[in-house]
């Protein structure tokens, strides 16, 4: 094991720790603000795993949009939704949620292992496989190229359906059956900035 | 070389994988369980990149299929938060137990 190798296998353990770490920190965060932090660390982590797989293209985009765009999106839904920090600790120590959770968690983690750990996989044979991503781009064009158009409808039908979503529906402002006064009040300072 | 076996990369997606169903289900909040959602989403995008890695005869079909999964995340973030806007707009608050008009 030469110098080199040694390197590449602690920048793996690295990102392992990495996408470890941001996962504990995003689902046992109490402040949603770590919660999203914790998710970019993660999807860091993911995206370094992706370079170990052969693919510089998909490590750059994870970059791009994952922690780039998503986690933006996530942050402007913080700031829009505020939750309290007694919500957020109730959360903590709801017993009948925790167990649940954790039932689930760990039924499924042994179930998934012992899948993993008893198949035999069969190797690809051929060595002279192409990663470049000038052969991705051929394939989604060429042989995937309903993915491609299938993936630009979903993006456009999303955008027009969150712009209607947060205009509040396809009539105007939707009606509080709890809060009716503060959202009237609001109602009527949105109207005179827009008019 | 442990970066080098198949085995390695599925259990880290089956951590991811179990990490976001507990946090799906441990979290109060809906942002909370839409962060837990793309933590699911990234499992799966390891486990297609590690087949298509190790197994597949042409590589780009894992690649094709990650990238696939990256834009119906970025969709589905945009569509839950503007949700989440109109939920806060309606109710006031963004814990999925006080949002139960069809409860019944």
């Amino acid at each position: 094991m030469t110098f080199y190798q040694i390197v590449a296998e602690g920048l793996f353990f690295a990102f392992i720790i990495l996408v470890i770490l941001g996962s504990l920190i995003t689902i046992r965060a109490k402040i949603l603000m770590q919660t999203v932090l914790g998710l970019a660390v993660a999807l860091l982590g993911v995206a370094g795993i992706y370079f170990y797989l052969g693919s510089m293209f998909l490590t750059l985009m994870q970059i791009l949009i994952y922690v780039g765009a998503i986690c933006i999106v996530l942050v402007f839904g913080i700031m829009v939704g505020y939750t309290p920090t007694e919500v957020a600790e109730k959360a903590i120590k709801d017993w009948r949620n925790k167990f649940l959770a954790i039932s689930s968690a760990v039924t499924a983690f042994l179930l998934i292992l012992a899948c993993v750990l008893k198949t035999d996989w069969i190797p690809a044979v051929a060595d002279d496989r192409n990663f470049s991503a000038a052969h991705l781009g051929e394939e989604f064009l060429y042989t995937y190229c309903l993915a491609f158009e299938l993936i630009s409808v979903i993006l456009l039908i999303a955008i027009i359906g969150s712009i209607i979503l947060a205009r509040g529906g396809a009539g105007g402002m939707v009606t509080d059956h709890r809060a009716g006064k503060e959202v009237a009040a609001v109602q009527e300072e949105k109207g005179e900035v827009s008019t | 070389m442990i970066s080098n076996h198949l085995n390695s990369y599925l259990i880290l997606a089956v951590f991811l994988l179990i990490a976001g169903i507990y946090g799906l289900i441990q979290h109060r909040s809906f942002i909370g369980m839409l962060v837990s959602t793309e933590l699911i989403l990234n499992g799966a995008g390891v486990n297609f990149m590690a087949f298509n890695r190790f197994l597949a005869p042409d590589p780009a079909v894992g690649q094709v299929i990650t990238l696939f999964i990256m834009g119906i995340a970025a969709a589905e973030a945009a569509i839950v938060v503007s949700f989440i806007l109109a939920v806060f707009r309606k109710y006031r608050s963004i814990d999925p137990d006080e949002v139960k008009e069809l409860h019944g």
